[in-house]
């Protein structure tokens, strides 16, 4: 893969340089935010949103946004208060072999929870199947859902929506 | 003739804060708009707003849209649809088309114009076979009309707009089949790139569109690869099967009415062409004569209204209803604001190209 600016999505490298990219080892405890905003951009939503702190963008509003790994619970406010639909939640050890991924989902018809659904990379490839444990459609979000869904371990880093329906 | 203290042609997002500031400064106003609902583009923008707070980000463009008009029905000016300014006299006295039948002359102490821009198009073998329309004009009929153009698109231009109506055609229901774009890389924010592509959207960049073939209507679309000179290179041809062909080649600010006035003009390629020149305060080189939005070059929404706004104050303040103190201070506020959407590495060449419409040169 060639980058972001050629493929249309960023590669894994282009993302783990980015301050807004957790370490695996500390998503692998915990729910932690994945900003994929690579991007010097005028936006922050993320930070506003954020009622811990923990992501920072400061000034001039085009830096990439910082996350503070300790001071984030993967609460999920800022996945839909991102313009760009950048930001996913993810859990390592969601339960046993399985991983956990919040995304945001701007399609319909929206999957119904308990749903089985093909679950994709960044380049529309589907990767494994996941089960829909939750639809939040609450009005905090302005109409982007966030569909939670498991999904087997080895695909972590690699899933970051579902197929259309 | 009738005569009001401050007149604005067009009500998009400049438009609509022009006269909204103007007309919370004391202002009469008279917002002129050619089509039957004033918003502009705001009402086919369903995505979220970039930006900070201040700039309404995270808020959908056409709630900004419902929220300006309610600003505008609450301070009471006059707002007149279906009308065209048609022509621009001595003395801001402008003529006016209602309801394709009725002709007036209006007259504003100040006029602010906010008529927007027009989209760019391209040519190419085939082109004038249905199903090839601008990006705009699809998304126009997806997010107001609610019809599909088509059921399976190219996209040709991986600018913001070429992507966000991509991304929005998808939502509508329709496949796209891939984006072209003719530069080595992609155009738009990576964010919106990142969204289409997840969804399997494939981009193709050095690749333009060569022919669009069909008996009496789209039916394919040739696409090939281009060199660094951005020639067809003979053989690199590719077959895309779509019913669809949207352009998203770049828009030029639609300027007619300043030219009519006399306003002086400067070229300028990143702002989109020929744009009048005007100072710090939205100001032509006509006396009395305003601008704000894509007239003044081609940015986006947010700038839009800001600019829209510091016409506002500024038109209010050239008839003697805001003090010298009061205008810098709020000019003041709104250039900060400005300046905060105009930087990065997507901010910055529009930032200088405003500095050099404002030095009232054209570019070298």
């Amino acid at each position: 893969m060639k980058g972001l600016k050629i493929d249309g999505a960023p590669s894994i490298d282009e993302l783990r340089g980015t301050p807004g990219y957790p370490g695996i080892e500390r998503a692998r405890k915990r729910s932690i935010a994945f900003i994929e905003c690579i991007e010097e951009i005028p936006c922050n939503p993320c930070e506003t949103a954020c009622l811990r702190g923990a992501i920072k963008v400061g000034r001039p509003i085009t830096n990439l946004p910082q996350l503070d790994e300790d001071k984030c619970t993967g609460c999920a406010l800022c996945v839909a208060a991102c313009p760009g639909l950048a930001i996913y939640v993810k859990t390592y050890d969601y339960r046993e072999g399985m991983s956990l991924i919040k995304f945001p989902y701007e399609y319909l018809p929206l999957p119904e929870e308990g749903r089985e659904v093909e679950l994709a990379d960044r380049y529309g490839n589907t990767l494994c199947k996941g089960k829909v444990i939750k639809v939040d459609v609450s009005a905090k979000n302005n109409r982007t859902a966030i569909v939670w869904a498991e999904y087997p371990q080895e695909y972590f880093e690699d899933v970051v929506t579902m197929i259309r329906l | 003739m009738r005569v009001w203290d401050i007149v604005v042609v067009g009500g998009g997002p400049a438009g609509l804060c022009a006269a909204i500031e103007a007309a919370k400064n004391g202002a009469r106003v008279l917002l002129i708009d050619e089509n039957s609902r004033p918003g502009g583009q705001l009402f086919k923008q369903i995505h979220k707003f970039f930006g900070s707070a201040e700039h309404k980000a995270g808020v959908r463009g056409l709630e900004i849209g419902l929220q300006l008009l309610k600003e505008t029905k609450e301070l009471g000016m006059d707002v007149w649809l279906n009308s065209k300014v048609c022509g621009i006299y001595d003395d801001n006295v402008l003529w006016v088309v209602k309801d394709e039948r009725k002709s007036f002359q209006v007259k504003g102490a100040a006029v602010i114009l906010c008529t927007g821009a027009v989209e760019n198009s391209i040519s190419f073998e085939g082109w004038t076979l249905p199903g090839v329309m601008g990006a705009g004009a699809a998304q126009t009929m997806i997010n107001v009309n609610r019809v599909l153009p088509g059921r399976k698109v190219l996209m040709v231009g991986s600018g913001n707009v070429g992507v966000i109506v991509s991304y929005q055609l998808l939502q509508a229901g329709a496949e796209v089949a891939a984006i072209v774009e003719a530069a080595p890389r992609l155009g738009a924010y990576g964010v919106h790139t990142a969204k289409v592509r997840r969804a399997g959207v494939p981009f193709y960049v050095s690749h333009t569109i060569v022919r669009a073939e069909g008996d009496g209507k789209v039916e394919r679309a040739i696409i090939a690869r281009v060199d660094e000179r951005f020639k067809p290179v003979d053989g690199s041809e590719i077959a895309i099967n779509v019913d669809t062909i949207c352009l998203a080649t770049g828009l030029t600010p639609l300027a007619e009415l300043a030219w009519i006035a006399g306003c002086k003009f400067v070229f300028n390629r990143v702002l989109g062409g020929h744009v009048p020149w005007h100072d710090r305060y939205m100001a032509t080189s006509k006396k009395g004569i305003y601008i704000a939005g894509d007239i003044t070059g081609i940015e986006e929404a947010s700038t839009a209204m800001e600019e829209g706004r510091l016409a506002g104050v500024s038109a209010a303040a050239a008839i003697g209803l805001i003090d010298t103190e009061r205008l810098e201070k709020i000019a003041g506020e709104i250039w900060e604001r400005l300046d905060a959407l105009r930087c990065g590495p997507f901010g910055e060449n529009r930032k200088i190209a405003k500095q050099q419409v404002m030095a009232g040169g054209d570019e070298q």
